[in-house]
């Protein structure tokens, strides 16, 4: 094995680590970063042109906005220094004493490979700009809601499918009922917050600590069952979910839902147009869309941390168990892995997260019902797991797109009406497209869009085998 | 079958009788359903020891070596394994108990890599000597650590076993149970197997529950031998006993010639 060598000790040679000299190098840094950030302020931050009362242009200075700008970078710039360096260095050396697990950055080879790395910093990019890019794409503030809103419906249903693939790509346990948590974090943050007044910053982890336990009740009884007996089982326990909340009428107020769920706050501060706003505290004019902004980038946060936690797992002798379950149950208990153990906090990590991303969905439309959580949503969710590929992170973002934004860029398809003449309404045929879509998919790419899966643990030279080579595990 | 009515030999006995066993098992009954697959079975391994047990398909061996690991459940008798009573322990606790298993049919995870199929073998006793332990299966094996970044299910059959004997000893266990390792294997591989077999208990000491259909090389190999019919132990002896006896030879090894 050719496996590189990043000992501790050249490490520690080309990071010299004395104590003060550390101090001036980060405050030296953070200073040269600073007054970069403020070169680039003056000519994007420092004025805004404004209408006054007789329609002319004038320069508002904002230069209190810059020396926000200048203290963020110089605060960050200098404590990513300090520590960051330090951090580095600590991990590398935990690193080097978990002899055990060996990982290397080594490139990996292939066109294919090669794409799929390249995938990941361009969605984040585009991910993170997304808000800025639907601003200059529609012309307006306003104008890019449809755009943003439907970006958040997407990550919602990323995150989602993230989540669900701990249960299904992760551990191999068809769940078919995951909607049910979805609803859970939904209806926590909605009685909890409309009830006792709690905040969503308080009630989002409550709502995902309240899906993990439901996940629990729902792993203890279907322990021994596998593949179509468990799936029944969870299309059972989506439906009774669904089912209390239309009929506990005191508590959730039956099929009329819960009105008026405060909305979200930027950690307190509100998104009104008053004076202690949003808006007025940073100095901006007021806005519906900063709310959904804000949204936006809360729910990529979420969604993020859901992809994080997951990747971090995975490489966790938890995360492994997951998998070796899903190949081999018989061979995962002689190998003296408590099965039952880790089906329950597959069963109730995922639903954590399908809780908070329902805590989210509440916030954002201020109005749950029983309507929202319906088999349909546990298909869709599934569906954009399976088509992405079981298991694979990468895959499940792109089903998600594909399968949310797919249906609805669908309904954009007005030329279609030069081919098939006026009376032509591609509303109507998009869902027949999106069928034809999926069913093509599922011809060509049975195994999903990304169908290997990736070791997480690399010796030296990464090999990719697809998924098509690689017989299922039985039992 | 005129097997059934041998008794056992005495040599069995005498072994039996040289020191407490390390595996013990009495009386030992299972059923799948209604079916009884085990109808009170005695046996012994002792401590350093190669014990094999042979018999037709559908004999009950395999299903003994799962009922030692606790799936499915004995429902009558009791295993004792290095002298505490495991009958009614769940599976992974045995197998934290220091015993290991390659079970039939191999059972390897196929879409991981065999390096990650051997931690997951390592797994069980936390990593403790994974370095020395995964370059000792390595030397064992050649053909894995050319393969360590493989998928499992692409390796070929034979590589299979190997990787299912080699991540049951990432564990370092005191017993080892091997179901069927020669099965479907070309016979090069099937005396590469049995010398890593040997030589794991000579040098290693370590004790070894052999389950085998290929009863001439399981024989040879073995100190001490079982004989199994239809859910039940008919004949005992040693290895070289059992490879002479006229019967077994007529039932399981060709009338000798071999």
């Amino acid at each position: 094995m050719n496996a590189p060598q990043p000992t501790t000790a050249t490490m520690t040679q080309q990071r010299p680590a004395p104590a003060n000299g550390d101090f001036t190098t980060a405050l030296k840094d953070a200073g040269l970063a600073t007054l970069v950030t403020f070169g680039l302020s003056i000519p994007i931050l420092s004025f805004r042109t404004d209408q006054s009362q007789a329609n002319e242009l004038y320069l508002r200075p904002r230069w209190g906005l810059v020396l926000v700008a200048c203290a963020l970078v110089f605060a960050l710039r200098f404590v990513l220094r300090l520590y960051g360096v330090r951090w580095a260095a600590a991990r590398q050396v935990a690193r080097s004493r978990k002899e055990a697990i060996r990982t290397t950055t080594e490139k990996p080879r292939g066109l294919a490979h090669r794409l799929l790395a390249l995938a990941v910093p361009v969605f984040l990019g585009v991910a993170l700009a997304f808000p800025l890019l639907s601003y200059f794409a529609a012309g307006g503030l306003t104008e890019s809601r449809y755009w943003v809103d439907l970006g958040i419906l997407i990550l919602t249903y990323v995150m989602l499918g993230w989540g669900l693939n701990i249960v299904v790509g992760l551990a191999g346990l068809l769940d078919l009922g995951y909607v049910a948590f979805y609803a859970v974090g939904a209806y926590s943050y909605a009685l909890l917050s409309t009830t006792f007044g709690l905040s969503f910053w308080i009630c989002l982890p409550v709502a995902g600590i309240l899906a993990a336990f439901w996940g629990i009740l729902l792993g203890f009884p279907v322990l021994r069952l596998r593949g179509d007996y468990l799936a029944i089982v969870t299309l059972a326990f989506g439906e009774i979910i669904r089912l209390v909340l239309i009929n506990w009428v005191e508590l959730t107020n039956g099929g009329a839902g819960i009105t008026s769920i405060p909305r979200v706050s930027f950690f307190g501060v509100p998104f009104t147009n008053e004076e202690g706003g949003f808006a007025s505290l940073f100095g901006l004019e007021f806005s519906p869309m900063h709310r959904v902004i804000f949204l936006y980038y809360l729910i990529l946060g979420l969604a993020l941390l859901t992809n994080f936690v997951t990747l971090r797992l995975r490489r966790l002798p938890v995360g492994r168990a997951w998998e070796a379950l899903r190949e081999d149950e018989i061979a995962c208990r002689s190998l003296g892995i408590n099965t039952r153990n880790t089906k329950l906090t597959a069963f109730a990590l995922g639903a954590m997260f399908g809780g908070i991303a329902g805590s989210f969905f509440a916030v954002r439309q201020g109005f749950v019902s029983p309507e929202s959580f319906n088999f349909l949503e546990s298909a869709t969710i599934l569906a954009i797991v399976v088509l992405g590929g079981m298991g694979s992170q990468v895959g499940v973002a792109v089903a998600a797109v594909l399968m949310v934004g797919g249906p609805e860029m669908l309904r954009n398809l007005g030329f279609l009406k030069a081919v098939f003449g006026e009376g032509f309404d591609p509303n109507e045929y998009r869902l027949l497209l999106f069928g034809l879509a999926m069913v093509a998919m599922m011809v060509w790419r049975p195994r999903g869009l990304i169908s290997h899966r990736e070791p997480s643990v690399a010796l030296g030279v990464r090999k990719a085998i697809s998924g098509a080579l690689v017989k299922e595990g039985h039992g | 079958m005129s097997l059934s009515d041998v008794t056992m030999s005495p040599a069995g006995g005498a072994a039996a009788a040289r020191s407490s066993a390390l595996l013990s098992v009495r009386g030992v009954k299972t059923y799948y359903g209604n079916i009884i697959a085990l109808k009170g079975v005695d046996l012994d391994v002792h401590e350093g020891e190669i014990v094999t047990l042979i018999g037709a398909n559908g004999a009950g061996k395999s299903t003994l070596m799962m009922t030692i690991f606790g799936n499915p459940r004995a429902r009558e008798g009791t295993i004792t394994y290095a002298g505490r009573d495991i009958t009614r322990l769940p599976t992974h606790e045995i197998a934290r108990l220091n015993m290991a298993q390659s079970p039939e049919g191999r059972r390897i995870f196929p879409r991981m890599t065999v390096f990650e199929n051997l931690q997951m073998g390592a797994a069980v006793n936390g990593f403790a000597h994974f370095d020395e332990d995964l370059e000792r299966v390595c030397k064992m094996f050649p053909r894995l650590k050319e393969r360590l970044q493989q998928r499992g299910g692409t390796l070929s059959g034979g590589e299979q076993q190997m990787l299912a004997i080699a991540r049951a000893l990432m564990s370092r266990p005191r017993l080892l149970l091997l179901d069927e390792p020669s099965l479907g294997l070309a016979p090069l591989i099937v005396r590469q197997i049995f010398s890593v077999i040997r030589e794991l208990n000579e040098k290693d000491g370590m004790t070894i529950f052999l389950v085998e259909q290929n009863a001439y090389h399981a024989l040879k190999l073995a100190h001490r031998a079982y004989v199994m019919v239809t859910g039940t132990i008919t004949m005992s002896g040693t290895g070289r006993e059992l490879l002479e006896n006229p019967q077994v030879q007529a039932a399981y090894l060709e009338g000798g010639r071999h």
